[in-house]
């Protein structure tokens, strides 16, 4: 299991700022799915050696956090908020919106495997709403047509 | 990047250097930055634990708690470290302060956990970042090491003698563990499940050290306290309710956005003056004060103080300043429904009472939105949320179950209207898929 020099780099570094080694794993988990795309079996089993955990108790986080994942995603992944704030303003619209745009529902991936959809809880961008995040980057006071425009300009970054 | 807003009745403290560039740490230390942390160096731990008591600041998360008061509960010997932990866990429905305070301020969130660790005597703190706020990470990763790279953190800071690190710390999608002790379960790498208390994290925090955990928004306050005086930040507010809040108006409201506005403010007034009323020519139905675990207060009830002790008397909470507006086109039980959704989603499920309560009162109102409800669940509904009060280790369950109680209790009609294959009134025909009565 090889990770970049980047990621290696973060590990080394976090690891000694806690008293205890498995405290880095949150952390550890989400920087190595944002590197590989999924937390794969071969992952779990390096993290689960570094951190002196068994994997079971590294799966045991994992099925806890939503950002997680064991499953690959799309190379985009649209997280659509539909909680209250978004909701009242629309944010189910848009996610019925990407849905048919995509062609997918919740949590489905497109055969390209350039995008995947879910419906997300609160995303932090209540004044803002309804608002979307494409990987880590929001998207906000989104209207259809917005949403279709960020979703076209994420297609061609993708296909290039 | 989330735009800014501004009104005039607005009191800058927290908010002050947004927009200024503040992140850059030497345009920081132009705009008064780290002279906080110079002046508690001087002072001693009890003095700077009487400033904050003094100045009637309360955690910003949501509970409301003498901030002072709450360092103060700090053993003064302990043979374990003890450590400062900032949530920046933000995720209730409705709250996107802290996001700012992030992007804008970062600097005097580090300066809040350096105060807070001199007031308690520790060496060490942690700043806990919710996982979907990368960019913010990324921010204040920065500005952690800017910071270090001045002398400002690590070994004898200021050259004072005295050591504080601190260390950024990343979740991964979680409610819960904006929750106190789940948060600490969850910095330790672990699932973010509560700890039952006593023993408070004061005493039996992180790795067993005593832990002062405060919410970001609490931090960014303190070097404001520090600076201008206990009085002067006391005044801001209102009788034990002391300086500003950051007021995230979301929903349905003319201009949504992060209002910093002195404690005590009028909620009416923050609605039709600071929020510019209801668009659409349309009017309030309710607003929920302080985020979504909040019990609603009705369009006749917004002639409220916004502070703690106001809010509380009229029923509900000011939590952790998310006011959400719902006007009179959207249908409460959908409302109702979409919070125990999240509830739901979000229940750790360590506790029998949150964990089941959440499932059923979600399947209640989904059947209850689609026309399947009996008058009788109405009461069903109430009674169980009734019975999770109190009743789990942390306020998740109490979350769920207050503002059910509350929609039930103050919108029961708009409740009645979907009973018995009746469809949404506020829904187009055939919107929602109708649910046949159960016949129980």
């Amino acid at each position: 299991m090889k990770f970049s020099e980047e990621f290696e780099q973060r590990f080394a570094e976090m690891v000694p700022h806690y008293p205890t080694k498995r405290s880095a794993l949150v952390p550890t988990l989400l920087y190595a799915q944002d590197e590989i795309g999924f937390l794969s079996d071969e992952v779990i089993a390096e993290i689960a050696v570094r951190l002196d955990l068994t994997e079971l108790e590294v799966r045991n986080v994992i099925s806890y956090y939503s950002m997680l994942t064991t499953q690959p995603r799309g190379k985009f992944n649209v997280q659509v908020c539909t909680n209250i704030s978004c909701m009242v303003r629309g944010g189910e619209e848009i996610l019925e919106h990407c849905s048919q745009n995509l062609g997918i529902g919740h949590k489905g991936t497109t055969p390209d495997g350039l995008f995947s959809l879910e419906e997300v809880e609160c995303i932090g961008a209540c004044s803002w709403a309804p608002a979307a995040q494409v990987n880590y980057d929001f998207h906000e006071n989104l209207t259809p047509d917005k949403m279709d425009r960020v979703l076209e300009e994420y297609r061609k970054s993708g296909k290039q | 990047m989330a735009d800014l807003v501004f009104h005039p009745d607005e009191v800058k403290v927290v908010s002050r250097r947004f927009g200024q560039g503040a992140t850059d740490i030497d345009r920081y230390l132009e705009l008064d930055g780290y002279k906080a942390v110079e002046k508690a160096l001087a002072m001693e731990p009890d003095a700077i634990v009487n400033e904050v008591k003094n100045s009637a600041l309360r955690g910003r998360g949501g509970a409301g708690f003498s901030t002072g008061m709450k360092w103060s509960f700090v053993p003064k010997q302990s043979a374990k470290p003890k450590y400062v932990l900032c949530n920046g866990d933000e995720s209730e429905p409705g709250t996107c302060k802290d996001r700012l305070l992030f992007e804008h301020d970062p600097h005097a969130v580090i300066e809040g956990v350096v105060i807070g660790g001199l007031a308690v005597g520790a060496r060490s703190g942690y700043i806990y970042i919710r996982g979907e706020y990368r960019y913010l990470s990324v921010i204040m990763q920065k500005a952690l090491r800017d910071a270090y790279a001045k002398g400002f953190l690590g070994k004898n800071i200021f050259g004072s003698g005295r050591d504080f690190d601190i260390y950024w710390h990343g979740g991964a999608g979680a409610y819960e563990v904006g929750e106190e002790s789940a948060l600490m379960e969850s910095l330790e790498g672990k699932r973010g499940i509560p700890r039952i208390r006593p023993p408070f994290p004061a005493v039996v925090g992180l790795w067993g050290g005593p832990t002062v955990i405060n919410n970001a928004e609490t931090l960014a306050n303190v070097p404001h306290i520090i600076l201008g005086g206990a009085d002067w930040y006391a005044k801001l507010g209102t009788p034990k309710n002391g300086g500003t809040r950051l007021f995230c108006l979301s929903g349905n409201i003319a201009k949504p956005g992060v209002y910093e506005l002195p404690m005590g403010y009028n909620l009416k007034k923050m609605l039709y003056e600071v929020g510019g009323g209801i668009p659409n020519r349309r009017k309030l139905k309710a607003v929920v004060p302080g985020g979504s675990s909040c019990p609603c207060l009705t369009a006749d009830e917004i002639d409220v103080s916004m502070d703690f002790d106001s809010v509380m008397k009229a029923g509900s909470m000011l939590g952790s300043g998310g006011v959400v507006v719902i006007d009179d086109q959207q249908c409460i039980v959908k409302f109702a429904l979409r919070t125990m959704k999240f509830y739901r989603h979000e229940s750790c499920g360590w506790c029998i009472p949150c964990r089941e309560g959440t499932d059923w009162l979600e399947k209640t109102l989904i059947r209850f939105h689609a026309g399947g409800g009996l008058k009788k669940d109405i009461d069903n509904m109430q009674y169980l949320s009734e019975n999770m009060l109190g009743r789990t280790f942390c306020p998740l369950g109490d979350a769920a179950a207050m503002p059910t109680i509350a929609f039930i209790k103050k919108f029961r009609k708009e409740f009645e209207d979907h009973l018995e294959g009746r469809p949404c009134p506020y829904e187009p025909e055939g919107a929602v898929e109708r649910l046949p009565v159960l016949s129980h």
